[in-house]
């Protein structure tokens, strides 16, 4: 990892605000998408993908790479912004999401788009994906290291857990599990559709280590992502706090925009405000 | 012979010469034996409690870092609860995963209908990229094992609980994809797969009493079928039957008429179970109760010879 000095954080906010124009853009020409939970991330998925993270564009299955396994497939468009950003997709190739015949499919497909390591979708099953890569890097003696991006609105579903139970059985601190805890989900609040409170002590009650930060605070998230990496004896999981939506002011913690795209007024709009206008 | 003994046998003996080979159970290893080899290798043997979703998504996981990874519980858990999770993170993403499943069809016995899946091949044969072998036996358990870390891919494999005839041995050819033909003969073809190809090759003694000369031919691939084999048999016979333990509306039956259905035009008999859950009772009590013997082919037989007009 980088040091985190203060050019390293510019450079990094830079990064992710690019891969939030990335995905307002895609999802405005595909018509369709999640922009929600994707800009929510943007910052995690930056911290990871430019700063934290090993791995090698032009060598997308080298061994020893760190994976990453977006369990909150529904956000594909921040993770596509991501690749072309990293050289892994010609960025002009992001236009193509969710077009027929092209390889950037609307939820993350392994066998179709170079650098995504995981097809993902069905809510819940990253986490298990993820520990089955933590242990083949033990049997391995490898010492790459797997991340996996959730959703806080999939802490509903039970295979969440199972795999939670796994990670600590198998002492995994080769792995660490990050939350976006927007507080969001389809129909609403999560804590009104199906309360995850309190979420840290279930994940604690369930062996891991547990570390807080602000997700939309690129220095932050790097803090965690380094406590969570030190962290020896079993695996760790960041509860990262964002705001739905962020950094498009009509769309911040606005459920509407979880899974619809922009129009071309409110597209002209959020470019605006990220600093850019097409 | 228990086919799940040579599962297991065959589990220790790949391990030796595979390195890549994993092992998951979700506490039935005793029951699948997988704890052979979990005992001989215990390093690449993990047992992920109950709670098979998680398995499966592990067993992914592992085969996406390089592993040929086997994951083994009950097949009506396997297939069932599971489905989901060998579509999403399995099947399409392409990975090296083999579900082998101990316990399914109606054989199963005592337990009853919620452990009788009878909709396994079904469930498994619909999805993508996925491989659905049946052994007939133990011996063919065994390489049926081996052929499946060779096939690239997703596979599914399943056998029953119970003792089953062996009717292969050691020295019989066996290749996923492709039929046996254990006998000719051509006034009607019996087309079986698992326990019930030693059904039909009973019934084609018993037709063979009566001066019928019964083809017999053991699909112990149920995707990719061996097409070749059973449009042959159609054209020289005229007359198919198959038999399966499982659901007659979406298993072997389903999938040899689907295959004929548009190449040749013959009557095709299917043995299995009818469109109902099963009940407790001895493995060879239900078979017999719900028609799933030498008889209930031979009589389908009849029934498909006098159905062809030729």
């Amino acid at each position: 990892m980088d040091a985190i000095n203060d050019e390293t954080i510019r450079m990094l906010e830079t990064k992710a605000n690019r891969l939030r124009r990335h995905v307002i853009k895609m999802t405005f020409e595909a018509g369709s998408g999640h922009p929600g939970g994707s800009l929510s991330s943007a910052d995690i998925v930056t911290a990871l993908f430019f700063n934290f993270m090993r791995h090698r564009p032009e060598d997308p299955q080298w061994p020893d790479r760190d994976r990453f396994v977006l369990s909150k497939g529904h956000c594909a468009p921040v993770l596509y912004a991501a690749l072309a950003e990293s050289g892994y997709l010609p960025p002009e190739e992001l236009l193509t999401l969710r077009k027929i015949s092209c390889r950037l499919q609307g939820h993350p497909c392994r066998t179709k788009t170079p650098g995504v390591e995981m097809s993902t979708g069905s809510l819940g099953q990253g986490l298990s994906i993820a520990n089955g890569m933590a242990l083949a890097a033990r049997l391995d003696k490898r010492d790459y290291h797997v991340y996996c991006l959730c959703g806080d609105g999939e802490m509903q579903e039970g295979q969440i857990w199972e795999a939670a139970m796994l990670a600590a059985h198998y002492k995994l601190d080769n792995i660490t599990c990050i939350v976006d805890r927007n507080g969001l989900q389809i129909d609403g609040p999560t804590e009104k559709v199906m309360s995850l409170e309190p979420l840290a002590d279930k994940w604690k009650g369930f062996g891991w280590n547990v570390v807080h930060c602000e997700g939309n605070d690129i220095k932050d998230v790097l803090k965690a992502l380094a406590h969570a990496k030190v962290h020896k004896g079993g695996p760790s999981v960041i509860i990262a706090r964002t705001v739905k939506g962020k950094g498009v002011s009509f769309m911040e913690n606005n459920v509407a925009f979880h899974g619809k795209s922009t129009s071309r007024e409110e597209t002209e709009k959020a470019l605006r405000e990220l600093g850019e206008i097409d | 012979m228990q086919q799940r003994k040579e599962y297991g046998r065959a589990l220790v003996d790949l391990g030796k010469v595979r390195e890549d080979v994993v092992v998951l159970d979700a506490d039935l290893s005793g029951s699948t034996r997988t704890a052979d080899f979990a005992k001989a290798y215990p390093h690449r043997f993990f047992n992920c409690g109950i709670a098979e979703a998680n398995m499966i998504g592990t067993a992914a996981g592992l085969a996406a870092s390089g592993k040929v990874a086997f994951a083994s519980t009950f097949a009506v858990f396997a297939t069932g609860r599971c489905w989901d999770q060998i579509r999403q993170s399995v099947a399409y993403p392409d990975l090296n995963v083999k579900i082998v499943a101990t316990h399914a069809g109606i054989s199963v016995g005592p337990d009853g209908a919620s452990h009788q899946t009878m909709e396994d091949l079904a469930l498994m044969r619909t999805i993508p990229n996925m491989t659905v072998v049946c052994p007939a036996d133990g011996p063919e358990t065994y390489k049926a094992t081996f052929a499946l870390v060779e096939t690239e891919g997703p596979c599914y494999m399943r056998m029953g609980r119970s003792d089953v005839p062996v009717i292969t041995d050691k020295d019989t050819p066996f290749q996923i994809g492709k039929g046996q033909l254990l006998r000719d003969g051509d006034d009607v073809a019996l087309v079986g797969t698992g326990q019930m190809v030693a059904a039909c090759l009973e019934a084609a003694e018993i037709l063979k009493a009566d001066g019928v000369s019964a083809r017999v031919i053991n699909i112990s691939t149920i995707k990719p079928l061996d097409e070749a084999l059973l449009v042959k048999a159609a054209k020289e016979t005229g007359c198919i039957v198959t038999a399966e333990e499982h659901n007659r509306l979406s298993g072997l039956g389903a999938a040899v008429a689907t295959c004929l259905v548009e190449r040749v035009n013959v009557p095709i008999q299917i043995v299995g179970m009818d469109d109902v859950f099963g009940e407790s009772g001895e493995s060879d009590e239900l078979l017999m109760k719900y028609g799933l013997t030498a008889e209930s082919v031979v009589e389908s037989a009849r029934i498909a010879m006098r159905r062809r007009t030729r």
